[in-house]
């Protein structure tokens, strides 16, 4: 008769070796260095080029996102349409994305169609017209769809915490108000792609079922730019947070949720603590298990869920605390938060529940592992931070063998409620 | 091509086994046959709330997750109208941790009164945080009032009221286990890296004692054809003006389906379809603007949802979008469109599988459909599909009598 109450054996997961699949690296002829993951079983391929043409390169605001995202709205030899029908003429699609520091063109696409769209990003990245009929469609629906999003709490939470840590100033402190949208023109867009894109910093991504000419297709479309290789070092701007650190804002008077968010400036992945104290923030915060969400959604029904974490930033981090919870227990909400942090500051972790812990991260990274874009984001995380291998198994290193006193020692350092800046909004 | 093997133990559950030696990692995939179609239409929200209970604890094991993240396991589900979905990640050498915990949710949960107080109110706050506190949050809600009149697709799977999860009693939830969570009711899917004989033996360990329970047999209300086209219009405070049209179309396994889909491809996949270049681009009109289809079991709808630019006049906007339908309806496409949205799809199935999580739950949803060899045979279904089937199929959806249509317009 099978008993049921015992729980089958398991191999721990910290006795893994896990393994990072190297990159394969070359560099095109202008220097710009590709790395490059074959793997898959899907005949499939995704290419990122990554410039340095973030928003800490603008000098008026919102230019940074505009130029990025006009990309692909004409050329000298295409126009939008054009452009789109050929990416979706064979099923793949090319998307951007702008962050603080980068922007990004990156093409999904079978592997066996690569040949015939690589020539399309050369274009964008050559002859790109910036008309202004698409200028003024993008400045419309950006404004239209910023309206939709002030009306939602999360939204203006989600951005006026970064204020209150950065400064309004600061690339990572800052946001586009309508005004911004409505002050963008070409001349600055043109000025902008000229510098960062025609002749600026860029590094490729390749990963998926790469096609076996894959250098020569790269070194044709992106070797003959007037591109260069990045240093992956960005000048940091000094930041400004805001005095006071306890706001609050009506944002909707029919507000049934508030969202809170509660956050302190913390150090990048370069500083000692950052790795440890990832694997206090999952305690804390970071997994379905974690002390926040087992007490406060788990246990009290506050909210649908509550999360930790370490904002992904180059420069300087925050550590947030986020959540929407019923306006009624919101007070109670934050009360909980400061008590987790006050327990995890006087109790040491108990050994069950860090090793639960450490099986939960480890078996995590062996699941990000799995497959061709995983592994290449990893890699592009490492490699965009100016860090290397050794990060990743460091790492790792951290979770097996972070002890309790660590943690608590970190908790003390961190987990003090002066430190953090708290803001509700309904 | 995805393969697998197929077996049935003696009390009814399914299982299919799909080996992937290139992960290190094994997924588990739980698929009950029961979704919010299946609720009383007076006791909404019943089987996404019971998919939160499924956490709580079973007959013989206090805590659902804990285990499972001590063996470097993930996990979640999901509810849909047709369906309810759980499944884990886990490393392939603990897969038997999966296999325990699924067992033995699936032979009794610990029906604990705490647990469904948090719950309910776990889910009443999920409810605010997506269909009250955001603007346009009850679209889908009212939408689906007015297309449905009968089929209980009429209500969405988070409840029709909060009230509904408000009253859930305890009661309710064990004749719903009951009703619901047998074996002959589920299907299993195990994929990654494992061995199909392991798994075999693992499957009648913990899974062959399991009572058969009583098989569930299913009659929903069919929806009566459409015949005149409906109309609603809603003010709220929102900063734009939306406009929404739907139209019925057909069940999953229809043949007709599969022309449906391209159709919504060819209106608005991708940056060169035909409304956004028309009437985002060109026109104007709208600033956002997509067509889309549940792609439900039984016959679902097909949506064209926009924005509109501020300042433009509903009816014109409208009157737009049924230019465009139109010409669709009476010229058809070229063959260049339909080749481009056949090679759409075929990259989209190719991207999907990348996944062994995606695999594990594919199979598991196309073997609820009927056979899981169908997800083999989409693309030739797909590719089947000629520019005669999109005229004509474009002619019988878009006809008038069997549109709804939602003004969903800003108070300010």
């Amino acid at each position: 008769m099978l008993n049921r109450t015992i729980a089958p054996p398991i191999t721990d997961a910290t006795d893994y070796k896990l393994h990072l699949k190297p990159y394969d690296f070359f560099s095109l002829d202008n220097g710009v260095p590709v790395y490059a993951v074959d793997a898959g079983a899907q005949d499939v391929l995704q290419i990122e080029l990554v410039f340095y043409a973030g928003n800490f390169f603008e000098k008026n605001k919102a230019v940074a996102a505009a130029t990025n995202f006009l990309l692909k709205n004409g050329t000298t030899t295409r126009t939008a349409f054009q452009l789109n029908e050929t990416f979706d003429y064979y099923g793949s699609s090319c998307s951007r994305a702008c962050y603080n520091e980068t922007a990004t063109i990156t093409l999904h696409t079978l592997s066996k169609h690569t040949d015939k769209l690589l020539p399309l990003m050369n274009d964008m990245l050559t002859n790109s017209i910036f008309l202004q009929e698409e200028l003024d469609i993008f400045k419309q629906n950006a404004k239209q769809r910023l309206s939709v999003n002030l009306q939602k709490c999360e939204f203006v939470a989600g951005r006026m915490i970064d204020q209150y840590l950065y400064g309004e100033r600061h690339p990572y402190g800052t946001f586009n108000n309508a005004a911004d949208y409505d002050a963008i023109n070409v001349e600055d867009i043109k000025a902008f792609y000229k510098q960062y894109y025609q002749n600026g910093h860029c590094a490729i991504f390749v990963a998926g079922k790469l096609p076996a000419n894959i250098q020569e297709l790269l070194n044709e479309n992106f070797g003959k730019l007037q591109l260069t290789k990045p240093t992956f070092v960005v000048n940091n701007i000094i930041t400004t947070p805001t005095e006071q650190k306890k706001h609050f804002i009506t944002n909707d008077e029919n507000a049934v949720q508030g969202a809170i968010r509660i956050a302190q400036p913390f150090p990048n992945r370069h500083h000692e603590d950052f790795k440890k104290t990832i694997v206090l923030n999952t305690v804390y915060g970071g997994y379905f298990g974690s002390r926040l969400m087992s007490n406060i959604r788990e246990d009290k029904g506050y909210t649908y869920g509550i999360h930790s974490y370490i904002q992904n930033h180059m420069q300087e981090c925050a550590w947030l605390i986020a959540t929407e919870a019923g306006k009624d227990v919101c007070d109670a909400t934050i009360e909980e938060i400061y008590k987790e942090m006050k327990i995890m500051r006087e109790v040491p972790v108990e050994e069950e529940e860090l090793s639960l812990v450490r099986n939960y991260m480890i078996g995590g990274i062996l699941g990000e592992l799995d497959g061709p874009f995983h592994i290449i984001a990893k890699w592009k995380n490492i490699i965009l931070n100016n860090l290397d291998e050794k990060y990743f198994y460091d790492s790792i290193d951290a979770i097996k063998n972070t002890g309790a006193d660590e943690l608590q020692a970190l908790a003390q350092k961190y987990l003090q409620p002066e430190r953090f800046y708290e803001l509700v909004v309904y | 091509m995805i393969k697998f093997e197929k077996f049935t133990l003696e009390n009814g559950l399914r299982v299919l086994v799909h080996e992937d030696k290139s992960t290190p990692m094994a997924v588990v995939n739980v698929l009950y046959d029961v979704g919010a179609k299946d609720e009383n239409p007076e006791k909404t929200g019943f089987a996404h709330l019971f998919e939160h209970l499924m956490f709580g604890g079973s007959v013989n094991i206090p805590i659902y997750d804990e285990p499972l993240q001590s063996a470097g396991g993930e996990n979640n589900a999901y509810t849909t109208n047709d369906l309810t979905n759980y499944y884990c990640q886990l490393p392939a050498e603990n897969i038997e941790t999966a296999f325990w915990l699924e067992s033995d949710r699936m032979l009794s949960l610990a029906f604990g009164k705490k647990s469904l107080e948090v719950q309910r109110k776990v889910v009443c706050e999920e409810f605010k945080e997506h269909y009250i506190n955001k603007p346009y949050g009850d679209v889908m809600h009212k939408l689906l009032n007015l297309v449905y009149t009968t089929h209980p697709y009429r209500w969405m799977t988070i409840g029709a009221s909060l009230k509904h999860v408000e009253d859930a009693t305890l009661a309710d939830v064990k004749a719903f286990f009951k009703k619901h969570y047998n074996p002959s009711n589920a299907i299993l899917t195990v994929a990654g890296n494992v061995d199909v004989a392991q798994i075999k033996i693992l499957v009648q360990k913990w899974f062959g004692t399991i009572p058969a329970g009583e098989k569930y047999n299913r009659s929903l209300p069919v929806e009566p054809k459409q015949t005149a086209p409906r109309t609603l219009e809603v003010k709220a405070d929102v900063p734009l003006d939306a406009l929404y049209k739907c139209w019925h179309i057909y069940p999953r396994v229809d043949d007709r389906y599969y022309t449906a889909d391209l159709i919504s491809d060819i209106l608005s996949g991708g940056g060169s379809s035909r409304l956004y270049q028309s009437l985002v681009k060109e026109q104007k009109l709208f600033s956002s603007l997509d067509c889309g289809h549940m792609g439900s079991t039984d016959a679902g709808i097909m949506i064209i949802e926009g924005k509109l630019v501020k300042g433009v006049d509903i009816k014109i906007a409208e009157a737009a979008i049924n230019e465009e339908l139109k010409k669709l309806k009476q010229t058809g496409i070229t063959d260049t469109e339909l080749e481009k949205v056949k090679n759409k799809t075929e990259s989209a199935l190719a991207f999907e599988d990348m996944s062994v999580m995606n695999r594990a739950s594919s199979i598991a949803m196309y073997e609820l459909l009927g056979d899981a060899e169908l997800m083999n045979n989409e693309l030739d279904k797909y590719r089947a599909v000629t520019a005669q089937d999109i005229l004509e199929q474009s002619n019988i959806i878009f006809d008038e009598n069997n549109c709804s249509t939602m003004y969903y317009l800003s108070n300010n």
